[in-house]
């Protein structure tokens, strides 16, 4: 039997090195058309005529749509599932968004048309075929110039681009704080914009059942259901119950496939259309100019101090970039997911946050791979971080004398959250050992004689997993709900389906819930198969994002399992004629305390489906049980990343030459893959803080960071391997005491990279010159520059 | 990509025969630059004419103090050629750091020299070591070869045969990759030749270009020093959101002092 | 312009009608239906396509089939032995968690198996790192692939393949 602990090796793992992985682009459907969409060239332009009769003629064409077609057959706008009120109460600016454009383009890979021909070379011959006149437009890139006055308007009924203004705190308390702070440290910050790059590009594929009038839509989504519900209820009208749609295989998410774009959308809308099952699969560039951007805030920030460097108040005033449209969630990132976390790991009593969220002809920005919460960690822990060093306290320090304390937890913070559980000091202290912290100073000095610049960052996050509970997110703004569900279905002969609303895309969940189940259940791994991704089978899930999977979904598993077992209980205690209340469960059986009389469980299964002997006066029939969970808070995992660098102050460049992490996700299942998840999270934390930058250029809106020759994806040799360490405080709200580990890596990793180029840089005094990526060019010019 | 008649002539006579037949028509030697640049539809030729079955191009062939090597020879050969690295070790390696693996096992020598790409790697060695390219027609010297972005001096219907390299007494190449495409940014090679001290610049301009000043300075005095303090003007170098002119000037002297020094 | 081609695909012969522009990884995948090759990108970077051609590793998207006509490929559903005995490079990605979501993963392998023999069998972490360069993933980073392919290195040479 697993165990939970276990390092238990992959079950998906067969089917992915063998090449029998199932992705959306390998499905072969019947009669199968394929689809090409052309995309603006123009960051803004008006659409004055299109015309696309030649396209029609071409070889191979079935059928060619434009925005006006698409109108005209009602399609709904895409819609933002989360409604943000600004500081007068006033909801959010939510403009049109076409899935074609109708008249206005408003960023460079907007949907112009869709050509649909019997195969994709066709499709992309035609469009080149199509004839659109447009009239080029000034367009608004930059999120800082796009609120001034007079700047180009992205949408006309969105006076000065301002999607909202809102605030988070009171404003006059933390003013009257800083009036008596001993110090306060000022910053100015930018978070550089990203792109996800999962390296499955998005894809659907659909197909319509003329005799049922169902539809199945194949495609790349983290939460299936969600797709399905917005789809039908919003923007297309076919209902839930007439539409399926699979996730099957998919090749990471990170944010990027949460959201419903207009392709899928198109894709099963035109297959209704033209009755013919419809592929598309986006090229990389495709994906750089339409998947959904990460980060891209712009914030001023202050922290008062006393004379000892106890944080007395904190207040920040940020720009985020939306883009052109609003992307599904991308209201609540740079809110409720940022805001919230800018207490991180200390006792600040007084927080104030402003943040203007702002339209501009780019494209649209949502949740990527931490969302919110890494904008929110960099910001934190980049001004502890400064302000030690303007303190002239050591950052470890200056950290731990404003911890919270490990006795106050439940902590509420001062921006809304209540911390459940925690015990940061331990872990830094951890950090600081695996990092040999105390011998950073020597191997700077070392690094210096050889003309080389070290350095040291540390940076001790917070996060907030599992979003929840729907209570609260419904008042904040949330159209879902955020609960999970689950299904455990035994079948006769005694093995075992666990259903799940979450979708693995890399986070291992046909093994985790495997082995969660085989731990409580006492079956064994291979008598349990996990089903997920698929409309038609699972019972109506969430879906997977924001580190939830686990905490949520395997919660809800848990739940399920207890039924089983509770009713396992009653058919065996009818099975041994024994009181109810003596029966216990261990290692998979049904025992009669102090006696040796058992009922393993698949004999308890068996005499569900096959009644016999039974207390059917108590009990139906089956083993079937399901469950719902609606968490009663977020879950905090906490950590500290320490992370040395050694900078060549003749090109530039950072190299990273040790990078530790010790994180608290509470209990951990299967430490193989929580060590799978931080590596990655913290590869793309490096990422963003020494290698990728999604660039616009400032006038035309041509994305010029739009394939891997200019975005720099992080590749082997820019890693190190990591140093991980692990402290244990369990969630204390759910069943199994876990926090969730997805993005806790990317999460702490651009702060505590940055600190480190910030203090090695300070050697030449250019620490203040410095924003991410610290490419070798960004890092040569902060040194360089007079 | 657009579609095209492909061709796959056995001999040079043949490949230069069926692109005088096209109407416009490319040769195709490892196709690395070529099929990426198609399947971008950033060019339509009618007709791709692939060598990679002219056995003649193929090989590598050390004689006395030339190291001859055939166009279409891959660069992971030159990489792993015992004979090329024991009589230009800085070839070699510079061979075994162009693109990436797989990029190494289908691209060759001569598609990459024929294509003058600003970021190519081999480029800087032709120049710096004062090869002589061998075509279908005629010798050009290296200092008459390279003449512009994409641009060199074959003409029409010209296939690069073999490249000889002439030894050197010291020789190395140090690149500073683009973070991202891993192209050279800046690639210097430096050489103590027959006729005296050569030093080739790629990525940081149109095409690969020689340092004068470095090349007296190294005449005088063979070391990291003598280079360190030739800048080369920032005028006219390429600018990206990778690396400014100005950059790209500074990382040529930085990269030719720490070539002088790599070669001894 | 539509050519015939005829290869040796994971040790069978097929053959098929391509246009000459289709490329080698769209024959494997559209009409062999070998789907364990993937594009993850358009610019020759990330690797996800890489296969071998007569023994050696190279990018499948930047290869025509009508190249690749005559010669013996090989892709990652050619390497087990049996459904039971993986390759032991692939056991190895799986015995380290060198893989996630799977999708870099078959190029990945392919790519590491060239790399091992091109190095004798003999790789050390930072040649790995650096023969990595032609394969993106973005779920792993890199940590248990340079792991696997380090043990995998050693298995391949006990096993002699």
């Amino acid at each position: 039997m697993a165990k939970i602990g276990d390092r238990i090796k992959r079950t998906e793992d067969r089917r992915f090195l063998t090449g029998a992985g199932r992705y959306v682009d390998d499905l072969q459907l019947a009669r199968c058309t394929h689809a090409y969409f052309l995309r603006s060239p123009h960051a803004h332009a008006r659409i004055k005529s299109i015309d696309v009769a030649a396209a029609k003629a071409a070889p191979g064409v079935v059928e060619i749509f434009t925005g006006k077609d698409v109108a005209d057959s009602k399609v709904g706008s895409l819609i933002c599932g989360w409604v943000v009120k600004d500081k007068h109460g006033q909801p959010h600016k939510a403009p049109a968004h076409p899935a074609i454009a109708l008249d206005t383009v408003r960023y460079v890979g907007d949907t112009v048309a869709m050509v649909i021909a019997e195969t994709y070379a066709q499709a992309k011959d035609a469009a080149e075929q199509i004839a659109v006149d447009y009239e080029v437009l000034p367009a608004s890139i930059d999120p800082v110039k796009t609120l001034d006055a007079g700047a180009s308007q992205v949408h006309a009924d969105v006076p000065g681009n301002l999607c909202y203004d809102w605030e988070l705190g009171e404003k006059a308390k933390v003013d009257a704080a800083f009036a008596t702070a001993a110090h306060v440290t000022k910053l100015d910050l930018v978070n550089n914009r990203l792109i996800p790059n999962a390296m499955e590009p998005r894809a659907a594929a659909a197909e319509y059942d003329r005799g049922t009038g169902n539809y199945t839509l194949y495609t790349t989504s983290q939460n299936p259901h969600v797709a399905r519900l917005v789809l039908s209820a919003f923007v297309l009208g076919i209902p839930e119950h007439k539409l399926r749609v699979v996730a099957p295989d998919v090749g990471g998410g990170f944010g990027s496939k949460i959201f419903i774009y207009a392709d899928e959308t198109l894709v099963v809308w035109a297959a209704g259309k033209i009755q013919r099952a419809i592929k598309w699969t986006a090229e990389r560039g495709e994906s750089f100019m339409t998947d959904a951007h990460g980060r891209d805030h712009v914030t001023h920030a202050e922290l008062a101090m006393d004379k000892d460097g106890k944080f007395l108040a904190f207040k920040v005033d940020t720009i985020a970039n939306l883009g052109a449209y609003l992307s599904t969630f991308a209201t609540a990132v740079p809110t409720y997911l940022y805001a919230t976390l800018l207490a991180g790991q200390y006792t600040t009593p007084l927080i104030y946050c402003n943040v203007r969220a702002a339209f501009t002809n780019t494209a649209p920005v949502d949740a990527y791979r931490g969302a919110g919460r890494p904008e929110a960690t960099y910001l934190v822990e980049s001004i502890v971080s400064k302000a030690a060093s303007e303190m002239k306290i050591d950052a470890a320090e200056l950290r731990r004398r404003n911890f919270i304390a490990p006795d106050a937890f439940p902590y509420q913070t001062p921006v809304a959250l209540t911390y459940d559980s925690g015990n940061y000091a331990p872990i830094l202290d951890q950090a600081m050992q695996l990092a040999d912290y105390a011998g950073a100073a020597g191997r700077k000095a070392t690094a210096k004689a050889s003309g080389k610049l070290r350095g040291v960052g540390i940076c001790s996050y917070i996060e907030a997993c599992g979003i929840a509970p729907s209570a609260v997110v419904g008042s904040l703004g949330a159209g879902v709900g955020l609960w999970e569900s689950a299904e455990l279905r035994f079948n006769p002969t005694g093995n075992l389906q666990i259903l799940t609303g979450s979708h693995s895309h890399g986070q291992s969940h046909e093994t985790t819930f495997a082995q969660i189940v085989s731990d409580k259940l006492g079956i064994p791994m291979d008598q349990i198969e996990v089903v997920h991704g698929d409309t038609s089978q699972v019972p109506f899930g969430m879906g997977t994002y924001g580190s939830r999977s686990l905490p949520v979904g395997g919660s809800a598993i848990m739940k399920a399992a207890d039924k089983i077992i509770a009713k396992g209980k009653t058919i065996a205690a009818h099975l041994m004629e024994a009181s109810e209340a003596d029966i216990v469960f261990e290692d998979g059986t049904f025992k009669v305390a102090g006696t040796d009389k058992a009922v393993p469980l698949g004999q308890a299964v068996f005499a569900a489906y096959v009644p016999h002997n039974y207390p059917s006066d108590k009990l139906e029939p089956g083993m079937d049980e399901n469950a719902f969970y609606d968490p009663s808070n977020f879950t905090y995992p906490s950590g500290t990343q320490i992370c040395e660098v050694e900078i060549d102050p003749d090109t530039g460049v950072v190299d990273i030459v040790n990078f530790v992490a010790v994180d608290d996700f509470g209990n951990i299942v299967n430490p193989m893959i929580v060590e799978g998840q931080v590596h990655g999270g913290i590869a793309q934390g490096v990422g963003q803080a020494l290698l990728e930058n999604a660039v616009y250029d400032k006038e035309s809106g041509q994305l010029l960071s739009g394939s891997y020759m200019d975005y720099c994806m992080p590749r082997a040799d820019n890693l190190p391997s990591f140093k991980l360490g692990y402290q244990v405080t369990p969630c204390p709200h759910n069943p199994l005491g876990v926090k969730g580990c997805g993005e806790a890596g990317a999460i702490a990793a651009p702060a505590a990279v940055m600190n480190a180029v910030r203090d090695a840089l300070a050697q030449v005094g250019a620490q203040d010159r410095i924003e991410m990526p610290a490419t070798p060019r960004a890092v040569w010019e902060a040194i360089h520059a007079q | 990509m657009y579609d095209f008649e492909y061709h796959k002539p056995k001999s040079v006579a043949d490949a230069v025969a069926a692109l005088k037949k096209a109407s416009d028509g490319k040769f195709m030697a490892g196709g690395m630059t070529l099929i990426p640049t198609l399947k971008q539809r950033l060019a339509q030729p009618s007709d791709v004419i692939d060598l990679g079955a002219i056995g003649d191009l193929r090989g590598i062939k050390v004689d006395g103090n030339t190291v001859t090597i055939g166009a279409m020879t891959k660069h992971a050969e030159v990489a792993a050629s015992a004979e090329v690295a024991k009589a230009i070790p800085a070839l070699a390696k510079l061979a075994a750091n162009i693109g990436d693996g797989q990029v190494r096992n289908r691209g060759t020598i001569g598609g990459s020299v024929a294509n003058s790409d600003p970021a190519a790697d081999y480029p800087a060695a032709v120049l710096a070591l004062g090869a002589t390219i061998t075509t279908n027609e005629r010798k050009i010297a290296a200092d008459d070869f390279f003449k512009g972005l994409f641009e060199t001096a074959l003409k029409e219907g010209e296939i690069i045969t073999s490249i000889s390299f002439p030894t050197a007494t010291k020789a190395a190449y140090m690149k500073f990759p683009n973070p991202a495409s891993r192209y050279a940014m800046v690639g210097v090679f430096v050489a103590q030749t027959a006729s005296g001290p050569r030093v080739a610049v790629t990525g940081a301009g149109a095409c690969a270009f020689r340092v004068k000043e470095m090349e007296d300075a190294l005449a005088k005095n063979w070391s990291p020093d003598a280079v360190a303090g030739v800048k080369v003007p920032a005028d006219g170098l390429n600018g990206d959101i990778h690396g400014s002119p100005e950059y790209r000037a500074h990382l040529v002297t930085v990269m030719a002092k720490r070539a002088v020094a790599a070669a001894g | 312009m539509t050519m015939s081609v005829s290869m040796s695909v994971n040790g069978k012969t097929v053959s098929g009608n391509v246009e000459a522009r289709t490329l080698l990884v769209q024959f494997l995948r559209e009409n062999l239906g070998l789907t364990g090759t993937h594009v993850g990108c358009d610019t020759s970077q990330c690797g996800a396509c890489v296969v071998h051609v007569d023994g050696i590793s190279v990018k499948s998207c930047t290869l025509l089939a009508v190249q690749a006509d005559g010669a013996k490929v090989t892709t990652i559903e050619g390497l087990a032995k049996s459904a039971e005995q993986l390759h032991p490079m692939q056991e190895a990605f799986r015995e380290n968690h060198g893989l996630q979501c799977g999708f870099c993963t078959p190029g990945m392998v392919m790519s590491a198996i060239d790399l091992v023999k091109r190095h004798n069998y003999e790789v050390t972490e930072e040649i790995v790192r650096h023969g990595l360069e032609g394969n993106i993933c973005r779920c792993t980073g890199y940590h248990n692939i340079v792991k696997a392919i380090v043990a995998g290195a050693s298995a391949m040479k006990a096993a002699g393949v």
